[in-house]
């Protein structure tokens, strides 16, 4: 099923990849400057911004499935705005925000203990060579990259593996907002085991090949 | 008597309420080389950061290159730019030498001319090592890529933080020779912050001694050390202790 490329199992693998994809790039798009500014700067109520960030990276998809559908949904405070950016339930582009909503946090945090473990040294010295804040912070993050780039992969896994929110906001509408997690519970109701299995074999390569990269970028041989 | 490049009054820094840096009036002249002395722990380095504009005073005025500055003024950058520091232990980026070498080129948003880069490794003798990650160097090499990423700013001032610290006495007189070439052939101020009263005596024209975060005295080198006028910067100058 997999080697024959089945239009089904493909068309199912492709749209969670622009799923989990687009939605990974809103949340490295979120995560990396706010990990940024809470590993680099000290501000008033900080500490309490890192304590829901470390909230977040422990949210139950199912929760963040139902916080979004209850916005989402047309009595919802957003849905009833019916703006045309906002995404509609049961569409892609609400399952793209739930996902944001769940891999945003670990990216976050994972870029902010990044940050933080370069020497603080570093940004002295940089200053002393006449960098701007705004280029010693960029200079730290480029140094942090390899802690960046996991923390990127780590949002990856959590979401690409992940089925609560997908299907309380998708719907697992055939052909619509169908994706790997959502169709494997389903053919897995159905009986139809070898599309399950094909499925998840599928599904465990991609976050075995998420933290293969993980581990590489961390300088470790897969036989440490 | 030239105009001081850098000029302190009444200069105080503080942490947490606590006295740690107390100048009454300190001067260093275009091109000199200035050797700041004293016990650990009395604001020699703290000094050094306010120099550089990396924190402001708590109290007091900073000029530099004929503007002054207090604690509540910002610098501008490119005034800032005109200072820099090699620090004791030399922090560098994951990145070839070549790249830090031209690393300050960069946020100034210069070209990073590779012969302005060569050059510089080859008046600290590590051309060689160009293309080499900065973290495979040794304690001495990096402190010598230091000095180059520092030498191709071409400061009007440049303050050494204990650069031979730490070093074995190869390395120390290669740094030493290279600071003495840095003032010799561009004319840079050097502000050189050390331990060792012999290293003052070799490569300083004048000489401060620091004590309780208080700038005792300063004086020229001959003087300073074959007649202090104070008896702590005598005592200190012998290598007794001094309190």
């Amino acid at each position: 099923m997999i080697t024959a490329r089945d239009p089904a199992v493909v068309e199912i693998v492709l749209l969670s990849l622009r799923v989990s994809g687009v939605a990974l790039f809103f949340s490295a798009m979120i995560g990396i400057p706010l990990g940024a500014l809470l590993g680099l700067t000290r501000f008033i109520g900080r500490r309490l911004v890192v304590a829901l960030l470390y909230t977040g990276m422990g949210f139950p998809p199912v929760v963040v499935g139902l916080f979004v559908y209850m916005m989402l949904s047309r009595s919802g405070p957003l849905g009833r705005l019916a703006w045309s950016w906002i995404p509609s339930l049961f569409t892609p582009g609400a399952m793209v925000v739930a996902q944001c909503i769940i891999s945003f946090p670990l990216v976050a945090g994972f870029t902010m203990a990044a940050v933080m473990g370069v020497d603080p040294q570093l940004r002295q010295q940089v200053l002393a060579l006449g960098a701007t804040p705004w280029q010693a912070a960029l200079t730290l993050l480029i140094e942090a990259r390899l802690g960046v780039l996991v923390s990127i992969i780590a949002g990856f896994g959590s979401i690409i593996s992940e089925v609560g929110a997908v299907m309380m906001v998708g719907g697992n509408i055939e052909h619509s907002t169908r994706v790997l997690t959502t169709a494997i519970v389903l053919e897995t109701n159905k009986g139809q085991f070898s599309l399950a299995i094909a499925l998840g074999v599928i599904l465990l390569g991609m976050a075995f090949l998420a933290n293969v990269l993980v581990l590489r970028l961390q300088g470790r041989a897969l036989d440490e | 008597m030239s105009e001081p490049i850098i000029a302190l009054r009444s200069v105080t820094k503080e942490y947490n309420g606590q006295c740690v840096l107390n100048v009454a009036e300190m001067d260093v002249l275009p091109g000199e080389v200035f050797g700041l002395v004293g016990p650990s722990g009395v604001g020699k380095s703290t000094l050094l950061r306010l120099i550089n504009f990396l924190e402001p005073p708590t109290a007091g005025t900073i000029r530099f290159m004929g503007s002054t500055f207090s604690a509540q003024d910002s610098v501008p950058l490119a005034l800032r730019r005109r200072v820099t520091t090699v620090f004791q232990r030399p922090m560098l980026l994951n990145r070839t030498v070549a790249a830090n070498v031209g690393f300050g080129l960069w946020l100034r948003g210069e070209k990073q001319s590779q012969t302005v880069i060569n050059e510089a490794l080859n008046q600290v003798g590590l051309a060689r090592l160009a293309a080499r990650q900065a973290r495979t160097l040794s304690g001495g090499e990096l402190q010598r890529v230091a000095l180059a990423r520092a030498m191709v700013l071409r400061p009007d001032v440049l303050l050494l933080d204990e650069p031979t610290a730490n070093l074995d006495p190869y390395n120390v007189g290669l740094i030493e020779d290279i600071a003495h070439s840095i003032n010799r052939l561009y004319g840079t101020t050097l502000v050189m912050v050390t331990h060792n009263i012999f290293q003052a005596r070799r490569l300083a024209h004048r000489v401060g001694f620091m004590l309780n975060s208080d700038l005792v005295e300063v004086a020229e080198a001959t003087s300073f050390f074959e007649s202090p006028r104070d008896p702590r910067t005598a005592a200190f100058v012998r290598g007794e202790m001094v309190y």
